[in-house]
């Protein structure tokens, strides 16, 4: 956890999820299952997972469109849980953007604030600092057909700040942007955040997405939460085989420990001959089945004789040359292969050819094991 | 971008037939109206008496009068009720009878006429005889029978608009605190209005023009519009007949043409 959230959460969590649970009429695997999950205040935190993976049901918890069947909501302390989605100080940014199709952009920031009895001068004033905000100020007469894509993201955003929530939930941001308007909003979204100071629970299904804008991420699979930490935490040790799989590429070795000290294991992997050492910061009995991750940008191409804490020999089975890097997937004993990243950082530089053989070597540290 | 010298395509002759086939009645009839013979098929001149004469009919402009009452009163309670149970197919997926509730919608859309005249007509007097209401048969019978099968024009209507409906719009109401009510009067009816409308229109239409029901339903003395010009065809066929008619086709064209522009025009504002 970085230094900033754990200051923040050392002063209680502003989001509390306490064991929370749904499991959806007529389905027989929980929605969600025993969630718990503390949130500081203007953490930009996300819930990455598979479709299906609960993320999506547990953001809806939040919001009030969904009752769980156990467990709790704290916002700010206060108990939440039974609180109608119209009495939380908590607003939502929905995927499909739900702009109201016969009011105009002007009507859709305001229709918040009028709830809330606001005066009109007041409400006037309100929605053109918004629309300022998102950079609409001239289209605020358009309807929502009117505007591009990009354009009713904005819309959707303003109308979720315009109540000053206390918690923001987006669901699925960018995913109707194309793949340009994305990165340039992704920056835009994180600044705002940043100059706003409000708590932002996302939800997303894209790792890049979480990763880029993340303070810390919640990795989630079949309803349950598999890791939370910041996403570089997350990413080099990665606890569970699903978080190493789903968050960028891993190559994942079954292994059985011979010896663990130091917070370094020594393993024997299947089908491969001599000992590996690996980074494991809890205790291992020996004999423990563990599978052993390395991402693929971990592992250097290298000559027979050089000096390495774990060494493979193998041959090139299929290069992807991207440009700035390329991917090799490297045969190791006929059957298994490893994915091996490296970057292309010299103009011609000799590149391993198909049916090269050659010799892989990793660091200890850089490798990681996950108890199972 | 016409092509010259292209030969009709004799697709053009079977068009052309069905054009005939559909059209050419109503034009004959509209054509008729402004006959100055007594005799319907005879053409002696251009006249509009018959419907001078048709606006001193007291009979015919009273069972007019009573149809039209009939029919607001059946549209505007049909589609209440219609909208009601649109709601309750569209938005509950389970709760129980919800099997005997959608037969029970269906069945007046199914059902031969007659079956469900005669029906109704049992159950009036059955009711009349057993509580004492609704004593006698006439608009008030006429109008509850009505409301029976338009609801359900009205209910299929609405449940079809439903269902395409984003539910994340209520949603997203209600997440910036509106409640529940509000967000039925300013997100759900707005959008839903077209829908309403057209039920509301057609309940309104066949109303006003069933025969069969309204003759098993009503009592002395409630002759709706349809009746009046049914009996009065079996005794010839007189001219003010035409042009009642062609008023009612006006009347209706009218309707479709407005219900048409709505339509368009809400169309046009979606795409801009």
């Amino acid at each position: 956890m970085s230094a900033a959230a754990a200051q923040a959460l050392s002063m209680g969590p502003f989001l509390r999820i306490e064991n929370i649970s749904k499991r959806y009429e007529g389905t027989d695997t929980p929605a969600v299952d025993d969630v718990s999950l503390d949130i500081a205040r203007g953490e930009f935190f996300s819930l990455l997972g598979a479709s299906g993976s609960g993320k999506t049901t547990l953001l809806r918890i939040l919001a009030g469109f969904e009752r769980p069947d156990s467990g709790h909501v704290f916002i700010d302390g206060r108990d939440v849980t039974d609180l109608p989605p119209y009495e939380r100080p908590v607003n939502m940014m929905f995927q499909s953007y739900a702009l109201f199709p016969h009011m105009s952009v002007a009507d859709n920031v305001a229709f918040g604030l009028k709830q809330d009895g606001m005066a009109k001068p007041e409400r006037t004033a309100r929605v053109a600092e918004l629309l300022d905000l998102v950079h609409l100020g001239n289209k605020a007469k358009r309807k929502p057909h009117q505007l591009s894509g990009g354009e009713r993201q904005r819309v959707a955003l303003a109308r979720a700040l315009a109540k000053h929530p206390k918690l923001l939930l987006l669901d699925e941001p960018l995913g109707a942007l194309d793949r340009k308007l994305r990165e340039s909003t992704q920056f835009e979204l994180k600044a705002l955040q940043a100059r706003l100071g409000i708590t932002f629970v996302m939800v997303t299904h894209d790792q890049d997405e979480a990763m880029t804008l993340s303070s810390r991420l919640a990795v989630m699979d079949q309803g349950r939460v598999q890791q939370v930490g910041p996403p570089n935490e997350v990413y080099e040790t990665p606890a569970t085989r699903h978080v190493a799989e789903f968050l960028g590429a891993a190559n994942l070795l079954d292994a059985t420990v011979t010896d663990w000290g130091n917070g370094m294991a020594t393993l024997a992997c299947d089908g491969f001959p001599g000992s590996f050492k690996a980074t494991a910061p809890a205790a291992l009995a020996p004999a423990a089945r563990v599978a052993v991750a390395i991402r693929p940008e971990k592992i250097r191409l290298c000559e027979a004789g050089a000096a390495a804490d774990n060494k493979l020999q193998g041959t090139v089975k299929d290069i992807a040359y991207i440009g700035d890097v390329s991917t090799y997937s490297i045969l190791l004993d006929g059957q298994r292969s490893l994915r091996v990243q490296s970057t292309n950082a010299k103009r011609g530089s000799l590149m391993p050819t198909e049916g090269a053989a050659l010799w892989l070597s990793w660091d200890a540290a850089d490798a990681v094991v996950i108890a199972e | 971008m016409s092509a010259p010298n292209r030969p009709i395509s004799p697709l053009y002759l079977v068009l052309a037939f069905g054009y005939a086939f559909l059209y050419a009645p109503i034009v004959l009839l509209i054509f008729y109206s402004f006959n100055e013979s007594r005799l319907v098929t005879v053409w002696a001149g251009f006249s509009t008496k018959w419907y001078g004469e048709l606006l001193r009919n007291e009979q015919i402009l009273n069972a007019a009068w009573l149809s039209l009452r009939i029919a607001f009163v059946t549209a505007c309670v049909s589609t209440v009720l219609g909208t009601l149970a649109g709601f309750a197919i569209a938005r509950y997926k389970r709760f129980p009878t919800r099997g005997a509730f959608l037969g029970l919608l269906s069945a007046p859309l199914v059902m031969p006429e007659v079956v469900l005249g005669l029906s109704l007509l049992l159950l009036f007097v059955a009711l009349d005889s057993a509580i004492g209401w609704p004593s006698g048969r006439g608009a008030t019978t006429v109008t509850i029978a009505h409301i029976t099968f338009c609801l359900a024009f009205v209910t299929v209507i609405v449940q079809a608009k439903l269902a395409s409906f984003d539910r994340s719009l209520e949603e997203a109401a209600m997440d910036l605190g509106a409640k529940p009510w509000k967000v039925f009067c300013v997100i759900t009816l707005p959008l839903i209005a077209p829908a309403l409308a057209a039920g509301w229109l057609l309940s309104f239409t066949l109303s006003l023009d069933d025969l069969v029901v309204a003759s098993f339903t009503s009592g002395p003395g409630a002759s709706t519009l349809p009746m009046v010009i049914y009996s009065s065809v079996r005794l010839g066929v007189s001219p003010q007949i035409n042009a009642l008619a062609t008023i009612m086709i006006s009347v209706v064209a009218l309707f479709v043409l407005l219900s048409g522009w709505l339509i368009f025009r809400q169309d046009k504002a979606r795409r801009g």
